[in-house]
């Protein structure tokens, strides 16, 4: 059992797929503009990760060695298939805002490495917790990025004004960097430099 | 002609793979140590863009969309077969890359061994499905176009790897605080370089 706390424990910190691992920067960054983004996008992502992570480790006995990247593929294409339909039919506004985003968890890092290092060589339900585990890590940083972007840059959170009108009257202004591409970038190097030095032995040598 | 060449420049500088969409970053990460390496894996990029972008425009404009495949018979003018366009792209991407190693592979050993170990990679690099997915969300009029589309964004993200492993080959003589060593400099610098692109935005010819 304490095992099985640790697969999901071990990826919100220690071992983050983002800051640790550095899988899936590639959709993280574009997604995390606003917070309902970056929450939709991380729930989808914990779901894709989580269900092919399960059916990989179910079929690892029969998947021939030589084509299983192919074979991996097209499960984790199936699973964000259905994901993208579900988006578009129920929360189609958010859909459109993600975009292109949605399709490429398919080519998403985090998936493809966690059904390689991990589902390939664990028993289904060990491999699911696997997948929740490093999906909510995933989560962490988008959530948190999502928060610190639409809070600064747009003064609201979830849509709600979080910094109230009489502080704009006294001077206050948005940043309107924190809404660009570039500053999710410096937020991601700035995640990793706090991490790090709270956990000194993660740092490069 | 002139809508052509407005495009490849455009996707060059203003709507760079990594600065603007952040793809392709888990690659542009790990394989940027060194010029001579970030040359090789972004030349494999600009090749295999340059081919699978206009077979994916092809394919998405007889086959996928709604009343594509009328050219078989005029029954099938109401079939929509988009959904399945994420499985079709990355089934035609890792079959490409196939082809293109093995031809290579015959025809040319000496660019093989340059490239090598990267033309597996680039199968799940994000770059090469986001493009695919970025041509059909934006609806080219031509073949020229999307090739003129897809060698531009692989230019761009090449001058983008190539630009950066330049930098980290210097700052190994710079002092950097422990904690920010390694991934953390590396997006603050690539952040850095996002804003210095932004300032291309609004060009046109």
């Amino acid at each position: 059992m304490a095992g099985n706390l640790k697969l999901i424990k071990n990826p919100l910190s220690k071992e983050n797929p983002i800051t640790v691992q550095v899988l899936g920067i590639c959709s993280s960054l574009a997604v995390t503009a606003q917070l309902k983004p970056a929450i939709v996008m991380s729930l989808s992502v914990i779901v894709v990760v989580a269900l092919s992570n399960v059916v990989v480790s179910l079929l690892r006995n029969t998947i021939p060695q030589r084509i299983r990247i192919i074979v991996q593929l097209v499960i984790v294409s199936m699973m964000v298939i259905l994901v993208d339909q579900i988006l578009k039919a129920f929360v189609y506004e958010i859909s459109k805002q993600l975009s292109v985003f949605v399709g490429l968890i398919i080519t998403n890092c985090i998936v493809m490495g966690r059904l390689e290092a991990y589902a390939m060589s664990h028993k289904p339900y060990v491999s699911f917790l696997d997948g929740i585990g490093n999906g909510l890590g995933y989560s962490f940083i988008l959530i948190t990025m999502g928060f610190i972007r639409e809070l600064f840059g747009s003064g609201t959170l979830l849509g709600y004004r979080i910094i109230p009108e009489s502080l704009y009257e006294a001077g206050y202004a948005n940043n309107g960097l924190m809404i660009m591409p570039p500053m999710a970038l410096i937020i991601v190097g700035i995640i990793i430099w706090i991490h790090r030095s709270r956990n000194k032995d993660l740092c490069e040598k | 002609m002139q809508e052509i060449i407005n495009i490849f420049v455009k996707s060059i500088f203003i709507d760079n793979m990594v600065f603007a969409f952040f793809l392709g970053m888990c690659s542009y990460l790990a394989v940027s140590k060194t010029v001579k390496t970030s040359m090789g894996l972004g030349l494999a990029v600009v090749f295999v863009l340059f081919i699978t972008v206009p077979v994916n425009y092809l394919i998405n404009k007889y086959v996928l969309t709604e009343g594509a495949l009328v050219w078989l018979s005029k029954d099938f003018a109401e079939v929509d077969l988009s959904f399945l366009s994420f499985i079709l792209f990355i089934a035609v991407i890792a079959a490409i890359v196939q082809l293109v190693e093995m031809f290579i592979e015959k025809v040319s050993p000496s660019l093989y061994s340059q490239l090598g170990i990267f033309l597996p990679l680039i199968a799940v690099n994000c770059a090469i499905l986001g493009a695919s997915l970025f041509m059909q969300e934006r609806d080219y009029n031509n073949v020229g176009e999307v090739i003129a589309f897809a060698s531009g964004s692989g230019i761009g993200w090449m001058l983008a790897i190539v630009g950066l492993a330049a930098i980290r080959e210097k700052i190994r003589y710079s002092h950097v605080p422990a904690p920010l060593k390694g991934l953390g400099i590396t997006f603050i610098i690539t952040g850095l370089m996002a804003i210095a692109f932004m300032s291309f935005l609004g060009i046109k010819l």
